[in-house]
Order: C-alpha cells, then structure tokens, then sequence
C-alpha cells in the first residue's frame, strides 16, 4: 500500500493522543509554533499531559492553553517566566499553587536530550550547568580539564511540529527559523505530527529535504 | 563625567569585536551591541534558534514572522548566512565555535563565576534560556552590566550571592564606569571613567581591584538613548 501521511483535519492528526502522554511541541520566539495542533489538542482534552516545549509562556504560542485548560500534570522548558511584570502567566499562577510541576533545563540540554533521545542515546556528558543549581544532585565527572554533567535523554509519546512544506512520504521543509526544535522533537517521539502551510503534490527534491517523513507519522496542512 | 548610558555600555564592548568573529549576543542590552561593530566587518552573529548570521531589525514591511532571532525580534539576514536546527546552533555553542558571547549579568565574581539567570522575583517562573551554555562553552565571555544594583549596591563581587549560571567562565566586563578583566588573580581595571577615582571605584566594588600599568580614561561618545 502506498505511504499516504495526511489527515483532512488537525482533529483527525491529533486524534488517539491519551491522557497521560509526554507531548513534545515544536517552535520559538515565533517561528515555527505547531498552534493549530495544540488548538486541536486542547479540544480533544487528554489529560496529565507531559509537556516538553522551550517556553511555557511563550506570548505567540498556544501552549498557554492547554496550561490553563488544566490539561497539564508537568512541564519541561528551559523559560517560564511570563511576559507581563505585573501578572503572572497561567503557568506562574498554577505552579505559584503548586498544581504543576516544573522542570526548567539550559536550553542547549534542553535540546540535546530530545536529540539523545531520538538518535538513541541514553544519557550524555555536558559542560552546560556544571556548579549551578539546575544540576545539583546530577552525577559529575572530569574529562581533561573540565567538569562535566551526565544529563539524561527525553523520549516522549508525541511531537507537534510545523513545517513550510510537506510531500506524502512525509518529508519536510521548514522555512527561516522555523526549525528550532522541530527536526530533534520528531526523532524522539513515538508519534509526529507536523502542520505545514502548503502540501507538495510532487516528492520534495531529495537533496532539499530537511526532515526525512521516517521521522513524520502524520501531516496536516493549515495553511500560511 | 556621567556613567555611560546602555547604548555607550553596548559602545564601548562593540569596539573590542574584531573583523571575522563569531558572536553572540544576549537578550537585552548586549543585541546593541551589533549597532557599534564597523559595518565592513564581516562579523556573523550567531542566535540560539539557528540563525547564524543575523543583521539589522526588519523594517516593518519586511518583517517576516518566521524570520526571528532568539529574543523574538523581527531580523534581517546578512549576505552568507545559514539556518541551522536548535541542536545544531547549541553543538555550534558547546563545541566551542563560539569566539565572543556578550551577555547581561546580575553578578560576577573576581573567579569568574557568572549569575545571570535567576534575579528571584516572587512567584515569577525561571528563565534560562540559553544564557549557560552560552557561558560554559563559548570562547570568550564578556559582560555587560552596571558596575552597581539599583540601590548602589557591588555586582562585582569576591562570591555571587545570587544563583550561577556558570563557573569561571567570564573574562571582561564593560560597566558604566569601568572596563575590568578577570584574571587567576582577580580583577583587572583597564580602563576608568573620567572623574571616577580608583579609591570610589574600589569603595563601589565587592572584590580587591589591580590596575593595569596604562590604565586609561573610559571614552565617553555621544550617544543618547532614545527619547
């Protein structure tokens, strides 16, 4: 049978994520926020969700959503601090009341445990974070004339990404900084599902693919 | 002689970027800092989301919402620029490919020891974004930061009180006062505003100052902050 990977809606991309589930979502700074997947998400409504998203107040991002929807149990970022001086975010709110917990990460870990855990590799050695609070209690060991960190990798259930294109083997193309975290988050999940603003009716030119669709499950076009 | 404004902080750091260098600038007061290198230098900034290569702000018809750096702010691209993965722009960092960050500070101590990330505001949530990586991994680190806290208290200091976002890791610092290196045997003035004794510059400092044999005037230039 041949490869086909969309779906007609983001309902039906997103349709099976359970309650419980570890829920990468891609984007930062702007760029690249799988949103329509995250509106679809919040819609189905599981539940004690694992969130592994750079920003848990990113102002552009709809994560903020299923935070406020009560959809999350935890969150690991390397940023949550809300925008706004004065009030506190729907993240600060819950975690000030103890109703969600927090796992703040240097955003280069943040990101290389998501690779480590997508190419395989349990755990990895880091100089990032070494002496400070964010790996008090890591195991530590000297390499030359370094100390470094063992940091373990993230695996998860399910990648929400954006891309700029996509063809029906679920290769993609992103475009400017639309990539961030997309490419790394789909190698570690179970399931990735990527919106993408146009569908290419022709195989994207091999040479030209950034994301190969092994690493893509489901594809839905949303639209610029 | 006043202290130097932010801009003429982001001046003064601008005039130690050499042509062909690799940079990153942090959130805040160091993105400036691209405003000050000469404009024939081939210089490549580098942003944590993968741009490698960043130039001026967009105009706002050209601004582009995919087309981002790190602090969300609507970029150019310079000619020779490349887009990379957030693994592949934080291997560039770790890996030491990075030859200047210049990023904001709470505090330094004369070991080097940086803390940037965490300023405990009550019931706000943490933000550490790239700042420790950066700070672990990049070839040099260079600080921009008032000599003093709000309330005139040293941020330069013997210990950071607040917490690290990495260890011996910083070599300059530009205040608005002075420019100090950190050594193995602590700070290092190089430079003095106008008018600034280096009695006062030590009574303003937490941490025993050494001068260098040709310590010289801080340059003050004409930049104003805008209105």
């Amino acid at each position: 049978m041949a490869i086909e990977k969309r779906r007609a809606t983001a309902a039906e991309a997103v349709a099976g994520i359970s309650d419980g589930s570890t829920v990468f979502i891609s984007g930062f700074a702007g760029a690249g926020f799988a949103n329509s997947l995250v509106a679809a998400l919040r819609d189905l409504g599981p539940r004690n969700l694992t969130l592994v998203v750079n920003s848990a107040t990113h102002r552009l991002s709809n994560t903020h959503e299923l935070i406020e929807a009560g959809q999350v149990r935890k969150v690991i970022c390397s940023a949550a601090r809300g925008h706004d001086k004065s009030e506190l975010s729907a993240f600060e709110k819950l975690h000030k009341d103890g109703k969600i917990e927090l796992e703040v990460l240097p955003q280069g870990t943040f990101v290389e445990s998501i690779r480590a855990g997508g190419a395989g590799i349990p755990a990895y050695f880091t100089p990032t974070g070494f002496g400070t609070d964010l790996t008090t209690g890591k195991e530590t060991r000297r390499f030359g004339e370094r100390d470094y960190v063992l940091e373990p990798a993230i695996t998860g259930d399910v990648a929400l990404i954006r891309a700029d294109t996509a063809d029906r083997w679920g290769n993609l193309t992103f475009r400017h900084a639309q990539m961030n975290f997309g490419p790394a988050m789909a190698t570690a999940a179970k399931l990735t599902i990527a919106e993408v603003r146009a569908f290419s009716d022709t195989p994207i030119p091999p040479d030209r693919v950034q994301l190969s669709g092994v690493f893509v499950d489901r594809i839905v076009t949303i639209g610029a | 002689m006043k202290p130097l404004n932010r801009l003429q902080m982001a001046w003064r750091a601008g005039q130690d970027i050499t042509d062909g260098m690799v940079v990153n600038l942090g959130l805040g007061m160091p993105v400036s800092v691209s405003d000050y290198v000469p404009a024939d230098f081939d210089v490549v900034m580098q942003s944590e989301n993968g741009i490698i290569g960043v130039g001026p702000l967009a105009s706002a018809n050209a601004a582009d919402p995919d087309l981002v750096d790190a602090g969300s702010r609507r970029v150019t691209l310079r000619p020779g620029a490349a887009i990379i993965d957030s693994a592949g722009s934080f291997a560039m960092i770790r890996g030491g490919h990075i030859d200047v960050t210049i990023l904001g500070a709470f505090e330094v101590a004369s070991n080097g020891d940086l803390a940037n990330w965490d300023n405990r505001i009550p019931d706000k949530g943490p933000l550490v974004g790239g700042a420790m990586d950066l700070a672990a991994s990049a070839r040099a680190v260079w600080v921009l930061m008032e000599h003093n806290t709000r309330k005139g208290g040293p941020r330069l200091l013997e210990r950071c009180a607040l917490p690290l976002t990495a260890v011996r890791c910083v070599k300059r610092i530009y205040t608005d006062i002075a420019v100090i290196s950190v050594t193995a045997d602590g700070f290092l003035v190089h430079e003095v505003l106008p008018g600034v004794s280096r009695e006062e510059l030590q009574a303003r400092t937490g941490a025993p100052l050494a001068f260098t044999p040709d310590c010289r005037p801080l340059e003050t230039p004409a930049i104003a902050l805008p209105a």
